[in-house]
């Protein structure tokens, strides 16, 4: 008498719905993310309750830390219009080539006399690491900061006639005087508003 | 479709023929799944969270007109002062009457609620006199310091705007920083 076979059941699902549509998700999520830009400096932000979300396009973002001062201004166009301006005042002519890398630079902390070295970096780790990172001159006769601001804001305007918005990055530890220094370049230009960029009460940034 | 190859080997019934063993066509998906899985929740936690948050700060036109300049009641501003070591000293008033008092950031919050309901019951509730606060960051402050500050103004709901003031640090204010140690 041959043995009566219990039939099993198979424990395992198809899993080709759940597949497509965690990848349809998965997709959805990589496409909708903005990359974190890498900061070059070494910042932690101060935390707030204020729950005003920071406009993604014309807005200037000068980091503050270590007192050093980095300033990224969002947007190829105007990266690229902003560096045509500053090369023509400054007397210093950049190739096609150098001004297309410069659009696609974030944030940079380097006098404008050794742009030229610090553009031909290969790479963000490369510029990252860079000894030529030694902020942005702002002491009165040399103040790169002011005309880069100046002439981003001239960029912003030209390109998108709306007026460039300023947000400050600063670190927690950094002493007030240094931010005041800054604050007081914006004001000279009679830029009296400006945004503090905080990270949510509670979460990290 | 997806499923684990639990059939041992292909039905090897006794004495057959030899037949072309056909390669199974399915694969195991789970640990795709996992994976993708996994990648959507860092998506999804990291979209909602890296969106910083940005606080306005208004400071007064420096070269501004005179004649813009408004006056405050001495009664219904509060000057706080920032100091080093986290400590903050704040008085009512007009500098140099009365003492300033130096407390931490913890419990500033409560000094200036206990001031806005003070000011608020001297004038009867009168909307147009509320609380006027008056912000002194120092050299010894961090930003932190005063971004916090500015944060429990939003906290305790200061309406009138306030002014910020790094420049006129007054003589009486400097010295008793000095003397107890947080300038």
């Amino acid at each position: 008498m041959p043995r009566a076979k219990v039939k099993r059941n198979s424990t395992s699902i198809d899993m080709t719905a759940m597949c497509d549509v965690s990848f349809l998700l998965l997709t959805f999520f990589i496409l909708t993310a903005t990359a974190r830009q890498p900061d070059p400096l070494d910042i932690s932000i101060p935390s707030s309750t204020y729950k005003i979300p920071v406009p993604d396009i014309d807005i200037a973002k000068l980091t503050i830390g270590h007192g050093k001062v980095f300033y990224e201004v969002v947007g190829k166009d105007v990266k690229m219009a902003t560096l045509d301006k500053m090369s023509e005042q400054y007397k210093i002519s950049f190739t096609p080539e150098e001004r297309q890398r410069f659009g696609v630079i974030s944030s940079f902390g380097v006098p404008i006399q050794s742009l030229k070295q610090f553009i031909a970096l290969p790479d963000e780790t490369a510029r990252t690491a860079s000894p030529l990172q030694t902020g942005i001159p702002t002491d009165s006769l040399n103040n790169q900061l002011s005309d880069w601001i100046l002439n981003s804001r001239k960029a912003v305007a030209e390109l998108h006639s709306t007026p460039m918005r300023i947000s400050i990055k600063g670190d927690a530890e950094e002493e007030y005087p240094t931010v005041k220094k800054i604050v007081d370049i914006l004001q000279k230009q009679k830029i009296n508003k400006f945004s503090l960029i905080t990270s949510a009460e509670g979460g990290e940034n | 479709m997806a499923e684990l190859d639990t059939s041992s080997g292909g039905g090897k019934k006794g004495g057959g023929k030899v037949r072309t063993k056909k390669a199974n066509t399915k694969v195991d998906l789970t640990a795709m799944v996992d994976l993708a899985f996994l990648l959507i929740t860092f998506f999804m936690l990291t979209t909602s969270l890296s969106k910083p948050m940005a606080m306005d700060i208004a400071k007064p036109d420096k070269d501004a007109e005179d004649e813009n300049k408004l006056e405050l009641r001495a009664s219904q501003t509060m000057t706080i002062l920032l100091g080093k070591n986290n400590k903050v000293a704040w008085y009512m008033g007009e500098a140099g009457k009365s003492q300033p008092n130096i407390e931490g950031f913890a419990e500033v919050r409560k000094s200036i609620l206990e001031n806005k309901k003070k000011v608020a019951d001297f004038y009867n509730n009168d909307p147009k006199k509320t609380l006027v606060v008056v912000i002194k960051p120092t050299s010894g402050a961090t930003y932190k310091n005063f971004v916090d500050i500015m944060d429990e103004l939003n906290i305790t709901k200061i309406t009138a705007a306030p002014a910020i003031d790094d420049e006129n640090i007054l003589d009486s204010e400097a010295s008793f920083m000095k003397e107890n140690g947080i300038l």
